[in-house]
């Protein structure tokens, strides 16, 4: 009995640490927060005149024309939505192509060497310059949406992938060769597992690229159901300052929580074993 | 009772390129034979047990074994980090396509012989340097090997869990009586382990001196300190200079 009276005890304690340890993560970012929000009021009142205040509207408009009123809100929830759809495929994609690049990279030093300058060539191609084209092609529906996403997204899940599956120990490849494990084997028993922390790595920043890859083709391709991208450009054009740092704010959100997302799976799928992703705090 | 030989390198010679490793090695290791190799840094010893183990192949020579199921020490504990202590040491019974039961029962086995039963859900994170260590050699152990070869495997330990892992492999080849290669650089342990000790020179590495160890098995780690025991361990301390 008494032990159990302890152990209630001690995860009481242990509850409280942990909050403890929440604020002490929650709190410095928040007060942060406060200040620039401060700051924002402070630019908003005292640098710009009246006539010029539109730039830089104060917080609380933005809450009230962007968020409170149901018209805009639906209107930005809805870009969001699609947005986050787009990005999200984007990367399903980029991540089961650019594996499958990495996987077969690894086999063998001629086809890394054959596959790789097309890799990097996907990496520094001006997504820009490929708009019009890829609106010619896939004509400016999702198609077109989706594969810019792609092209963004595929490169840093190639060179993690890649990095994680060719730096598996090599003594533990020399054990493999010593109970004659075959290319199958060594790739799924060895290479896989071994990359698995860089993957997750890839994951997490392509999962923010791509995010921007769906409000860059939203925005350039202009036309369609609008996400994010087309909602940035219209309120631009429209002056609607207010609306554009809601929608501004909505796209951070998406980007932050892509990133927070694949965190928390990198975390929890080997943050036990891997020293660079037990910290949760780097997280 | 040592008699058949496990492992016999036939003027066995390696090159890389034009940097001649080894000169021609001669070496029998029969079965219930402990050998121990000192010599200096790069004179070829890892060579030999690669050599020993046919990851690779000699330039001229011959390397015989009369079996091939051979455990492997690495310098390092070289666990895969994201399998718990139990699950490294059934991999090599995957590898070989043990059933799972018979590994899980292997793997009971040799874990209480290397007295890690408790830590046998563990991750290698959570592991001291020795626990690794003994986790690498359950892992071998798994398969009750004919022939150890360990490339400097205390190197990175403490003096403490050195001398407790230097006992215990000891209790454990005086029980099983395999073949064994061990390379090392101290001599002490060198001494300590082997029925019988070489000494290698600097590359290309050649046998240049060879010790009978008189003790019996099972040792007591006390023999240490006993004055024939320093004697001997003086003797291959000179042989090892000599050599360098
Ligand atoms: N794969 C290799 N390619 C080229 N040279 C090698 C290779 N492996 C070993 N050597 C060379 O052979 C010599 C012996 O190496 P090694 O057996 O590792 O020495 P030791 O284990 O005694 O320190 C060294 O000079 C080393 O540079
Ligand atoms: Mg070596």
């Amino acid at each position: 009995m008494s032990d159990r009276v302890d152990e209630t005890a001690s995860a009481s304690r242990l509850g409280l640490a942990r909050i403890r340890e929440l604020l002490g993560v929650a709190i410095p970012p928040a007060l942060v927060a406060l200040g620039i929000i401060l700051l924002w009021y402070g630019i908003t009142h005292f640098v710009l005149e009246p006539d010029r205040r539109f730039l830089l509207p104060p917080p609380h408009e933005i809450v009230q024309e962007g968020i409170l009123d149901g018209e805009v809100l639906a209107e930005i929830l809805g870009g969001l939505y699609r947005t986050a759809m787009v990005a999200g495929l984007g990367l399903v994609i980029a991540f089961a192509l650019g594996f499958s690049m990495a996987l077969v990279m690894s086999q063998a030093k001629w086809i890394e060497r054959s596959l790789y300058p097309w890799a990097v060539v996907c990496q520094t191609v001006p997504i820009l310059a490929l708009v019009p084209l890829l609106g010619f092609w896939f004509g400016f529906g999702l198609m077109s949406r989706v594969t810019v996403c792609v092209i963004i997204a595929l490169f840093p899940i190639i060179i993690n992938s890649l990095t994680g599956l060719q730096g598996a120990d090599p003594r533990l490849h020399d054990l493999l060769t010593l109970h004659n494990a075959g290319r199958w084997t060594r790739a799924l028993k060895l290479q896989v597992p071994a990359a698995r922390p860089l993957i997750f790595t890839g994951l997490r920043t392509s999962a923010g690229l791509s995010v921007i890859g769906a409000i860059v083709g939203d925005f350039f391709f202009g036309r369609g159901q609008p996400g994010l991208g087309i909602l940035l450009d219209r309120y631009s054009r429209r002056l609607r300052s207010e609306e554009l740092l809601a929608a501004v704010i909505a796209a951070c959100l998406l980007g932050v929580v892509a990133f927070w997302i694949f965190g928390v799976l990198g975390r929890r799928a080997v943050g036990h074993w891997d020293p660079s992703w037990a910290d949760e705090k780097k997280n | 009772m040592a008699l058949d030989p496990v492992i016999a390198f036939a003027e066995v010679t390696k090159s890389f390129g034009s940097i001649d490793a080894l000169d021609p090695i001669r070496l029998t290791i029969r079965k219930g034979e402990f050998v121990s190799l000192v010599g200096p840094s790069g004179c070829g010893k890892s060579t030999v047990l690669r050599l020993g183990s046919g990851l690779i192949e000699p330039t001229e020579g011959t390397v015989s074994r009369t079996s091939d199921n051979v455990g492997y020490i690495f310098q390092e504990p070289t666990l895969m980090p994201w399998r718990t202590v139990e699950q490294n040491v059934t991999f090599l019974g995957e590898l070989d396509g043990m059933s799972r039961q018979e590994a899980r029962r292997r793997a009971d086995e040799v874990l209480s012989l290397v007295g890690l039963e408790e830590f046998r859900h563990h991750y290698p994170l959570a592991l001291s340097g020795g626990m690794k260590m003994r986790t690498s050699i359950a892992r071998s152990l798994l398969l009750d090997p004919d022939l150890f070869l360990f490339d400097e495997p205390f190197g990175a330990l403490d003096q403490i869990s050195r001398a407790r892992l230097n006992a215990e492999l000891c209790a454990l080849f005086s029980e099983r009586r395999f073949a064994a290669l061990f390379v090392t650089h101290s001599v002490d342990e060198a001494v300590f382990l082997a029925s019988r000790l070489l000494v290698m020179s600097k590359r290309p590495g050649r046998l240049v001196a060879e010790f009978e160890i008189p003790y019996p098995f099972p040792r007591q780690p006390e023999i240490r300190y006993e004055p024939e025991f320093a004697v001997l361990a003086g003797q291959v301390a000179a042989a090892l200079a000599e050599a360098s």
